[in-house]
């Protein structure tokens, strides 16, 4: 057994960071820069750590256990009330090793940031705390704690930092996509909270331990009843058609490294609450909407992928090409059977990634160039060789090319859909074509062809850009090449599942 | 046991209030003019350090001739309603030294309705209840119109003492309703009385208690009693609208939690929905008309009265259970909320001005006041790290608990409108720029510092609130003894 503490140290040190960031001066940006790197990076290093230390033969069930009491014996809590419960599974062990990986890209990425680099950390410390603390508590309150601490930052954080857009027709301005996709969010956790009383009342185990209440043989009705509340409120978060609408937006308008986590990471907790929440607490409930969720997410998959087709900016591309992503998440998750949610999770994992890859190389040309219209653009290859390779290949991953992260992932999918559903298999496999056409028309427009001579000043990516790029590369690759310490962890832990065959 | 126990040492904490109310009118007699400054030190000295007397009643459970009771829950509040006279004659220091040539009267009438709001809380008696009631609400009337030169004060003062002397008019007659069915204004032998009850007289008792419910509704503004609030809290001085929104809001409630679980809990069929109904229509209303506003007051009016209706779900669904979640997420909410006014109140004293579009720029002009602001809000609007987070939550799971889920999922659904408004605020202060010219503003330490205190309260209780919890879960258990 390992010490829960690597768990409270992922969580304690992005908040310890951002509260000495709020003494460091104003003044002092190469302070926050440094401080942060170095936290991104002892977070990756952490992370790495705790995935790689994941024990595989122990049959699956929750490592690195801690618990602290933190409200108890007290009104109507009993002992062990709401406690700060950590611990990890097969399941949330590539989500605590890509929130790692993306956070410390993003952190890098950040580097340049100038107007208040400070608030910017300390926000963005924050929000990777409470995505660390999501995937890892296995309490019911913390969980959604943790939840609501990932989704308070992003007003700010688009509002201040990101960009207002005008296009042909319609203009985005960042206070309106903030507004929009906190008030959706946290619109949507009216749900999870109204479940959450419920779930605790029903249960009267006075409680919010989620292995106590794992363990308690809900009502058959009542999960039917109150399964689609924790459906529909985890599934805004990821994406959930036709609940995505804040998706795109959010992310035309968020600077570079809050996209990144957002597409990377913090839609899987959407994805991961739907397992820890639905499936796991009310499977019941989870076997009875499933094919519910299939009709919607092969809706994701198929119009997320039009909807991609039909952009012509960088963002709003990749932002419903996550939509349609995420769909196959949502997809191999309602197929509740062990090959599908093997593949849900590892599409968390390879999608979380390569869309931070994407929003890292956008990010690159966007603040040269200050637009992101892709037909501007023109044989960027001939300027930005290095450019063009990074997301070049992560739109390969994207179209799920053998060898990178998407295609075990996608994968896994298809064949757990096919068993269930063929006919969404055949959807999904359809707009998986999709992608390639919108993948390989974006490099038409912008990779190759004849050269604009209006980006004749474009400069190839700094350092630190490349650094990211080579890590999320390096993580994608490896998933792709080598997925077998993905595959072991998942599966154990997948087998666990109740309700998944 | 009928031995009716005088004990006048049970008063010495409002004993001390009234000398430091007699010192600070004297004192404001023979300092000259330009020392008054010190006076609002004088009043906040004398009420921290009463706090502090109170406390040797800890764990006491006595009572005064059976109408007031010194227990647990007295002492919370003692201390409770003090700390926060403290904070509000501390705030006040510029406001009264600008505007008034007299300002021992003003500190001294905090402290006199301190003591009437503790008097509420103490209280085991409907006679008592009420003349405590009138203390404070007989200082709150001048308090508010103290602006004497400012028409909106005086509109302000107007309104707010004709509505409450009709408030009160209606808790007088209801009490005396309640007296004429079950022949007593002592809280317990209401409740005997009522227990071995016959149903010939309940349409007298419902009356009763739907005037009191209206009286009290009218103090702590629930809606349909809500019309003065706005307009009170515009008129207003700051400090003392930022008073009005804490003490005589929170006063309201422990006379009803008081009341409710010691005379009418056997009763709790028969009024609890009632409150349901008024505290759902409350939260609603609310918060919704609070999207409208563009004055920092009023928005804080109408913020204020979708909490109340927070709140009043826990006394419709009264236990011990939501009596304990009330008033933790009271204490929280009041931290937060004077976090919130001792900002304005700074704000509005560098730059005189109390527009919300008027925040533009505070992260550049005053960076900390910037992030109270922030952290107070998000804890207004119940999100994690902040107190109102885990406050919220405990309130909605205990009302949930008592079988009101639907009132809960109102709540839910209404702090999620009040996010977007407490955001349009947060957006000036941090989105817009200052305009032309405006550059940063030197915060006088005693703000900056109170502001960074009650922050520190927020993350309290929102990050550790386990004692808190416990003394709270303790205090409320006198009240169903």
């Amino acid at each position: 057994m390992h010490s829960g503490y690597w768990l409270i140290a992922t969580i304690l040190i992005p908040l310890v960071a951002a509260a000495v960031l709020v003494f460091v001066p104003d003044n002092r940006k190469d302070v926050v820069r440094v401080l942060s790197a170095a936290v991104g990076a002892a977070l990756f290093a952490i992370s790495t750590y705790v995935f790689f230390a994941y024990e595989v033969d122990q049959g699956g069930g929750y490592q690195f256990f801690k618990r602290i009491d933190w409200l108890h014996d007290v009104a109507f809590l009993g002992p062990h009330g709401i406690s700060l419960t950590f611990g990890i599974d097969g399941i949330a062990a590539p989500m605590v090793l890509l929130t790692g990986v993306v956070a410390f890209g993003g952190a890098l990425i950040s580097w340049k940031i100038e107007h208040h680099n400070k608030d910017f950390f300390i926000l963005f410390w924050v929000l990777v705390s409470g995505v660390y603390g999501t995937f890892e508590s296995l309490d019911l309150f913390f969980f959604f704690f943790w939840y609501e601490v990932a989704v308070l930052p992003m007003y700010l954080l688009i509002a201040v930092w990101g960009s207002s857009s005008v296009f042909e027709t319609f203009a985005r301005t960042k206070e309106y996509s903030a507004m929009k996709l906190t008030i959706m969010l946290v619109a949507a956790s009216i749900l999870i909270f109204i479940g959450i009383f419920a779930v605790f009342n029903e249960a009267g185990q006075g409680t919010f331990d989620l292995q106590t209440l794992y363990a308690y043989q809900f009502d058959e009705n009542f999960q039917k009843l109150v399964f689609p509340l924790f459906l529909i409120g985890c599934g805004v978060l990821a994406g959930l058609w036709p609940f995505h609408t804040w998706s795109p937006d959010g992310h035309v308008s968020a600077p570079t490294a809050v996209s990144m986590l957002h597409a990377g990471v913090l839609m899987k907790l959407g994805a991961f609450g739907i397992i820890r929440l639905g499936i796991q607490l009310l499977p019941a409930g989870a076997t009875f909407w499933m094919p519910g969720l299939m009709v919607l997410a092969t809706c994701n998959v198929v119009y997320g992928a039009f909807a991609a087709t039909a952009q012509r900016d960088f963002k709003y591309m990749i932002g419903y090409s996550s939509v349609s992503h995420m769909g196959l998440v949502l997809m191999g998750l309602a197929t509740m059977n062990v090959i599908g949610v093997n593949g849900a999770v590892l599409q968390m994992f390879a999608h979380g990634v390569m869309t931070a890859l994407f929003f890292a190389m956008v990010g690159s040309v966007y603040d040269q160039a200050h637009t992101r219209d892709m037909r501007l653009f023109g044989g960027l290859v001939n300027k930005m060789p290095l450019f063009v390779f990074f997301f070049g290949v992560a739109g390969l991953a994207s179209l799920g090319l053998p060898g990178l992260a998407g295609f075990v992932a996608e994968f896994n999918i298809f064949v757990g859909t096919f068993r269930t559903y063929p006919w969404a298999g055949a959807l999904g496999i359809f707009a998986a074509m999709m992608t390639a056409v919108y993948i390989l028309r974006m490099w038409t427009w912008t990779f190759f062809g004849t050269f604009n001579e209006r980006w004749v000043d474009l400069k190839e990516m700094t350092y630190l850009e490349r650094g990211t790029a080579v890590l999320l590369l390096g993580a994608m690759l490896w998933m792709g090449l080598w997925p077998a310490p993905f595959i072991d962890r998942i599966q154990e832990s997948v087998r666990l599942l109740p309700g998944v065959t | 046991m009928n031995e009716l126990n005088f004990d006048y040492t049970l008063f010495i904490p409002e004993f001390i209030l009234a000398g430091v109310v007699v010192l600070v009118m004297a004192l404001d007699l023979f300092v000259p003019q330009m020392r008054k400054s010190w006076l609002s030190y004088v009043a906040a000295l004398g009420l921290a350090a009463t706090a502090c007397v109170s406390l040797a009643w800890v764990d006491d459970q006595t009572n005064f001739a059976r109408i007031i009771a010194i227990d647990n829950f007295t002492t919370y509040f003692r201390v409770f309603f003090m700390a926060i006279g403290a904070v509000v004659c501390l705030a006040s220091g510029k406001l009264v030294e600008d505007k008034l040539r007299h300002p021992g009267e003003y500190y001294a009438l905090i402290i006199l309705s301190t003591i009437g709001a503790i008097g509420m809380a103490a209280s085991r008696e409907l006679m008592t209840a009420y003349l405590s009631l009138e203390l404070l609400s007989f200082s709150l009337y001048i308090l508010v119109s103290y602006a004497k030169f400012d028409r909106r004060s005086n509109e302000a003062g107007l309104k707010y003492l004709l509505l409450g002397a009709f408030a009160s008019a209606m808790f007088l007659y209801g009490m005396s309703l309640i007296y004429g069915v079950t022949g007593s204004t002592y809280y317990p032998d209401i409740s005997a009385a009522l227990a071995e009850g016959t149903a010939s007289y309940s349409w007298a008792l419902l009356m009763g208690m739907v005037l009191i419910i209206a009286g009290l509704g009218f103090k702590v503004a629930a809606v349909p009693f809500h019309m003065w609030t706005p307009d009170a809290y515009e008129g207003a001085p700051i400090a003392i609208t930022a008073y009005l929104s804490t003490t005589s809001k929170a006063a309201g409630f422990v006379l009803l939690l008081r009341l409710f679980s010691g005379a009418f809990q056997v009763v709790h069929d028969d009024w609890s929905w009632m409150i349901a109904g008024i505290a759902a229509a409350t939260m609603i209303l609310g918060n919704l008309v609070a999207l409208q506003q563009h004055n920092i007051k009023r928005l804080m009016a109408y913020s204020s009265i979708g909490q109340v209706g927070y709140m009043l779900m826990g006394i419709a669904g009264l236990s011990h259970d939501t009596a304990s979640a009330l008033v933790l997420h009271l204490t929280g909410y009041m931290v937060s909320n004077m976090a919130i006014f001792v900002v304005i109140i700074a704000w509005y004293n560098m730059t005189g001005k109390e527009e919300i579009e008027d925040f533009r720029g505070m992260r550049e002009r005053a960076p900390l006041l910037a992030g109270v602001l922030a952290g107070a809000l998000f804890s207004l609007a119940g999100l994690p790290l902040f107190a109102g987070f885990v406050t919220k939550f405990i309130l909605f799971q205990a009302v949930t608990d008592a079988g009101y889920l639907w009132l809960a999922a109102i709540g839910v659904v209404t702090s999620v409108v009040s996010l977007y408004y407490y955001l349009q605020v947060m957006k000036q202060a941090f989105v817009s720029a200052p305009a032309e010219g405006e550059g940063a503003l030197s915060v006088p330490l005693l703000m900056n510092g109170m502001a960074a205190l009650l922050m520190v309260g927020v993350f309290y209780v929102g990050l550790y609130p386990q004692q808190l919890f416990e003394m709270i879960d303790h205090a409320t258990s006198y009240l169903f003894v």
